[in-house]
């Protein structure tokens, strides 16, 4: 057979349900490459081969009896971020390295009863703390663009993966940017929803009204696919939301003549590239030429959206990291003297310098006297960009820009100052502090190396946002380019 | 605005994180940097604003019959505890 890798998602959904190859073949020519391609990329932190070609042997069984789901035979890759039951869980850190989960988590256990084969867990910065992957306890990922660079983060190794078609769809999670930012800088497409569309039941937290799974994908066609098996109610999230799942897929063919588009006035700032400005703006000519209306619209509280996340994220973190106290499981340092120092030896340990940069910013903001001035007054900000997006969506029905302000950078360059690694983020934040679902879909690039362009909706808008990326994809081939040596 | 090395021992205290004597002043210069970054803050005009926790509005937390619904699994969840014996997670001695 061979090639099966070039295949998008659906297409693979499609030929094995037709039979056209077996599940067995195509998890193991995707094991291949992921084995061929570790050294270049380090997009894995763990690879599950026998229990992959196990469950495939099972879905052709499956299959052969006219059975299955929707993704029954379909490989793909989790984020090391979601609990896999009997599999290394390890959050990119020291802290997790040992720890087997025992039990799934909900976005888990529902891509498997969808039929979907988990090939492994994908590298990724420590407990989703960076921009570019380069904080992972495993080694930095690299850009399969360009081995010098780096793929974006915090979900780098997932869009490693499937820019270099290791596997068609990877799980990821977005707490300021990490699907979106990873999938612009490697030329794939990746959609947030909104908060609470996704369990994050199993899902290891890091700030937790902020933090949102969703997919890596070489298409919105292949996100909708994905994300309908994905998205629901879990009553084990006490903020998953019980509203219903739209077919997303039955929704792509909705035409987008008469959309509303705004045009973020404030993405296109002094800090975005000249060539990734002209990429966007290109792209809005398509959205034009497809029947949508172009309107600039303005957030005026937009630009405070990094200090505004660099306050309220490392807040929330603090807390939720203050779990790893070396007693019931990750990692306790050796002959402690006492509880005290058990606790600050093995955390002092356990963490890398990033993920201690953020507990301690969190834990100074959150402390008595500061308070007032750092978490209140960020969150007071938060509600004022919250009802900058309100405002906006009263009168267009999407918004659009750019998802990051340059194209992918080298590795090393941004590590020395903080700031300007947090800047990164800087046109993705505000769908988090929102809450808002936003995908990132190829839209140009720049010496040879992929932009993205963000489409941003109202809360549970999921299938408008879908589909106005999908008809752009049908009209363009940015989506389809695959990197040198990964054809 | 600049912390000092004792403010930066006394927040690595609070979050019970031991630090290395080469850490204390990376964490000092980059926990200054990132404060006067988001310093910024204090010139939005927020009176009468309600702080905003969650983005989704009107959400309210859910109550569930307080019915059985785990079984007990403590031996499977103990295979990752660092020590235990009896069913217990050891630790260093607390109370002497």
């Amino acid at each position: 057979m061979g090639a099966l890798h070039t295949r998008t998602l659906t297409q693979l959904a499609e030929g094995l349900r037709r039979k056209s190859f077996s599940s067995v073949e195509l998890v193991g020519e995707l094991l291949a490459r992921i084995e061929k391609s570790q050294p270049a990329l380090n997009a894995f932190i763990s690879v599950t081969a026998p229990e992959a070609l196990a469950v495939a042997r099972a879905a052709d069984r499956t299959l052969a009896a006219g059975a299955g789901g929707a993704l029954t035979g379909v490989p793909i890759a989790h984020k090391d971020i979601f609990c896999t039951e009997g599999v290394r869980t390890s959050c990119g850190s020291r802290m997790l390295d040992n720890f087997v989960s025992p039990y799934d988590a909900t976005v888990v256990a529902k891509l498997k009863r969808a039929g979907a084969i988990m090939l492994g867990k994908t590298n990724m910065d420590e407990f989703a703390m960076g921009s570019s992957n380069e904080t992972s306890f495993y080694g930095p990922v690299r850009n399969p663009w360009n081995p010098k660079l780096v793929p974006g983060g915090s979900s780098g190794g997932s869009a490693a993966a499937v820019a270099a078609r290791l596997v068609p769809g990877a799980t990821a999670t977005d707490t300021g940017g990490s699907i979106r930012q990873p999938a612009a800088l490697c030329g794939i497409t990746g959609m947030k929803p909104t908060y609470g569309r996704v369990s994050r039941y199993g899902m290891v937290a890091f700030a937790s009204s902020l933090d949102q799974g969703g997919t890596l994908t070489a298409s919105a066609a292949d996100a909708a696919l994905m994300l309908r098996e994905m998205a629901g109610f879990d009553p084990r999230d006490s903020t998953s939301v019980d509203t219903p799942v739209p077919d997303y897929v039955a929704a792509l063919e909705q035409p987008i003549a008469g959309l509303k588009v705004g045009l973020l006035a404030e993405f296109f700032d002094k800090g975005l590239d000249e060539d990734n400005e002209r990429c966007v703006r290109e792209a809005l000519r398509v959205f034009e030429g497809l029947g949508a209306s172009v309107t600039q619209v303005s957030l005026p509280n937009l630009p405070m959206s990094v200090p505004v996340y660099y306050v309220v994220a490392p807040a929330e973190a603090s807390s939720n990291l203050a779990r790893y106290d070396g007693v019931r499981f990750g990692h306790r340092c050796e002959n402690p003297r006492d509880l005290s120092d058990m606790y600050r030896r093995s955390r002092g340990e356990g963490f890398g310098a990033e993920v201690k940069r953020r507990i301690m910013t969190g834990t100074y903001v959150l402390s008595a006297g500061y308070y007032d001035a750092y978490y209140l007054k960020a969150q007071r900000v938060r509600a004022l960009i919250n009802a900058d997006f309100i405002r906006a969506f009263a009168a267009v029905d999407v918004l659009i820009g750019p998802t990051t302000p340059t194209p992918a950078f080298p590795l090393g360059a941004k590590t020395a100052d903080p700031i300007t690694m947090y800047l990164n983020d800087i046109y993705t934040i505000g769908a988090n502090l929102a809450g808002l679902p936003a995908i990132s879909v190829p839209c140009g690039f720049v010496q040879g190396l992929p932009v993205g362009l963000q489409i941003v909706g109202p809360h549970f808008s999921e299938a408008r946002v879908l589909a106005a990326a999908h008809a752009f994809q049908r009209v363009t081939d940015w989506h389809t380019r695959v990197p040198v040596g990964y054809t | 605005m600049a912390l000092t090395r004792e403010q930066i021992a006394s927040i690595a205290t609070l979050a019970r994180l031991e630090l290395t004597p080469e850490e204390v002043p990376v964490y000092q210069d980059s926990l200054s940097r990132i404060l006067e970054f988001v310093g910024a803050l204090e010139r939005a005009d927020t009176a009468n604003v309600t702080p905003m926790a969650h983005p989704l509005p009107g959400l309210t937390q859910r109550l569930r019959a307080d019915a059985v619904s785990e079984v007990d699994s403590h031996e499977r969840y103990q295979l990752n505890a660092p020590l235990t014996a009896a069913g217990l997670y050891l630790v260093p001695k607390v109370i002497e």
